[in-house]
């Protein structure tokens, strides 16, 4: 378990992909540079969406915890 | 004691499920042991697809607007006004200044979608749409008189409506464009937010290569950030910044305040169980359409779809049976391919879509829907 606290949470347990790599940009973007969200989602699709685009827009992804059903991925905005 | 349903919204969703009810519960209504109500703030139904057409000149605006009381059945009360209020625990819709209130046994909410572009800054003054009446037509006259330069079309956020039509416009305007013999004159491109063209995985790997093979350049994870209308730039979140002449964005979306006010869902979006689509926060409310969030596409076929499950556990309901009908996400949607060809897809929760190959059958069978969509709206298709 990380004890990062994050700033913001999207919840999007149960949305097929892209929903929860929307959702998490979405959040992103009205987040403050250096702020963290947590993006919770159990779409398999998430482990590569959410690294890639991640990589893509500059911000970096500092852990994805894997918990019974879903993931936590937390994304610190550049 | 008489059941009042209460639909709020006067789409392809709302108006569907009106006429729905209207013929399901005929005894009911004829007895008056069930009222339905239809509210909308509009006295004209409209349907949205039309404006796909209007920026290349080959519809009018009115070509998609009827009176909403020709559509809807006689036994359906019609109430035009705007609600600013839903009470759920009371059961209540409060009407907008003066206009009293009204109690419900049932609540629909079918509010549809609504455009943002003020959430990303420089996009109102800077681009063009045709997910508006107005940005249609302006963009009509823009695109009309553009003979050369960069086009790009930028799908700034999803879910937005019709989630084809953003390939749709890409394609008919590189086949208007050759036809006219200009599209070695204009360069078009085509941004989308994730890593692929299309949300859907089995779309996205069939649009992509029609792309290459068309000269629509492609740029995905590109998140707009702001558009600058001086320069003519359009900036993405993840650094790109791309040039253009004419911009045409599908702008941001958003469900309505109402709903978020009413502690139903984010974003304006109705939080509901994708089958049976009840609401998940309140008694005795649904959604569909646009306005529920299921993940399925925001298609009018959704939308009428959904409408004759919630029809069917409305009527249960009432009847005092259990309600066993579900919604399976199905989606069916005709993809124009250029200006006289279109592909179609059907598709599910369970079943992912497999595009047709791109016919001329396929574009008038799709016309020929336009033109009869009345009858769907009645409820006869």
């Amino acid at each position: 378990m990380t004890d990062i606290e994050p700033d913001e949470t999207v919840d999007a347990r149960g949305a097929a992909c892209p929903g929860p790599l929307m959702d998490l940009i979405g959040k992103v973007r009205s987040a403050e540079s250096g702020d963290v969200v947590r993006l919770l989602s159990d779409n398999d699709q998430s482990l590569t969406d959410v690294p890639e685009w991640t990589d893509e827009a500059g911000n970096e992804l500092i852990a994805v915890e894997e918990r019974d059903d879903y993931n936590a991925f937390y994304v610190e905005k550049a | 004691m008489t059941e009042h349903v209460v639909i709020l919204g006067g789409g392809t969703g709302g108006t569907v499920l009106a006429n729905d009810l209207a013929d399901r519960l005929e005894p009911e209504l004829d007895t008056g042991d069930v009222r339905v109500t239809l509210v909308n703030d509009d006295p004209e139904h409209v349907y949205k697809p039309v404006w796909l057409y209007v920026p290349f000149g080959q519809r009018e605006p009115d070509d998609g607007r009827r009176p909403l009381d020709e559509l809807v059945a006689d036994a359906v009360d019609l109430q035009l006004d705007r609600v600013s209020d839903i009470d759920t625990e009371a059961q209540r819709l409060q009407f907008d200044g003066s206009a009293g209130s009204v109690g419900y046994d049932y609540l629909v909410v079918a509010t549809g979608s609504t455009l943002q572009p003020d959430r990303i800054p420089g996009l109102r003054e800077g681009g063009h749409d045709y997910y508006s009446e107005s940005g249609a037509t302006e963009l009509r006259d823009e695109l009309l008189a553009f003979t050369e330069g960069d086009l790009v079309l930028s799908v700034i956020g999803t879910p937005h409506m019709c989630p084809a039509a953003p390939l749709e416009f890409v394609m008919m305007a590189d086949d208007w464009f050759r036809e006219r013999g200009l599209r070695e004159e204009v360069d078009i491109t085509y941004t989308y937010p994730i890593q692929r063209v299309h949300g859907n995985p089995h779309i996205a790997e069939w649009a992509r290569p029609i792309m290459e093979e068309r000269d629509i350049e492609v740029e995905t994870f590109f998140n707009a950030e702001s558009v600058d209308p001086e320069a003519e730039t359009i900036t993405s979140m993840e650094g790109t910044e791309l040039d253009y002449d004419l911009l045409v964005t599908i702008p941001p979306h958003a469900g309505t305040d109402l709903v978020e006010a009413a502690g139903l869902g984010d974003d304006g979006w109705v939080d509901v169980d994708k089958h049976t689509l009840e609401a998940e926060a309140a008694e005795n409310v649904y959604a569909l359409g646009d306005a529920a969030a299921t993940g399925v596409p925001n298609a009018g076929s959704v939308a009428h779809y959904q409408a004759g499950v919630v029809g069917q556990r409305l009527a249960s309901e009432i009847r005092g049976r259990p309600a066993t009908a579900t919604y399976d996400g199905k989606t069916l949607c005709f993809i124009e391919t250029g200006m006289d060809a279109a592909s179609f897809v059907e598709f599910d929760y369970e079943s992912p879509p497999s595009p047709a190959p791109p016919s001329e059958k396929l574009h008038w069978s799709k016309l020929a829907y336009n033109e009869s969509y009345w009858l769907t709206a009645r409820g006869l298709l």
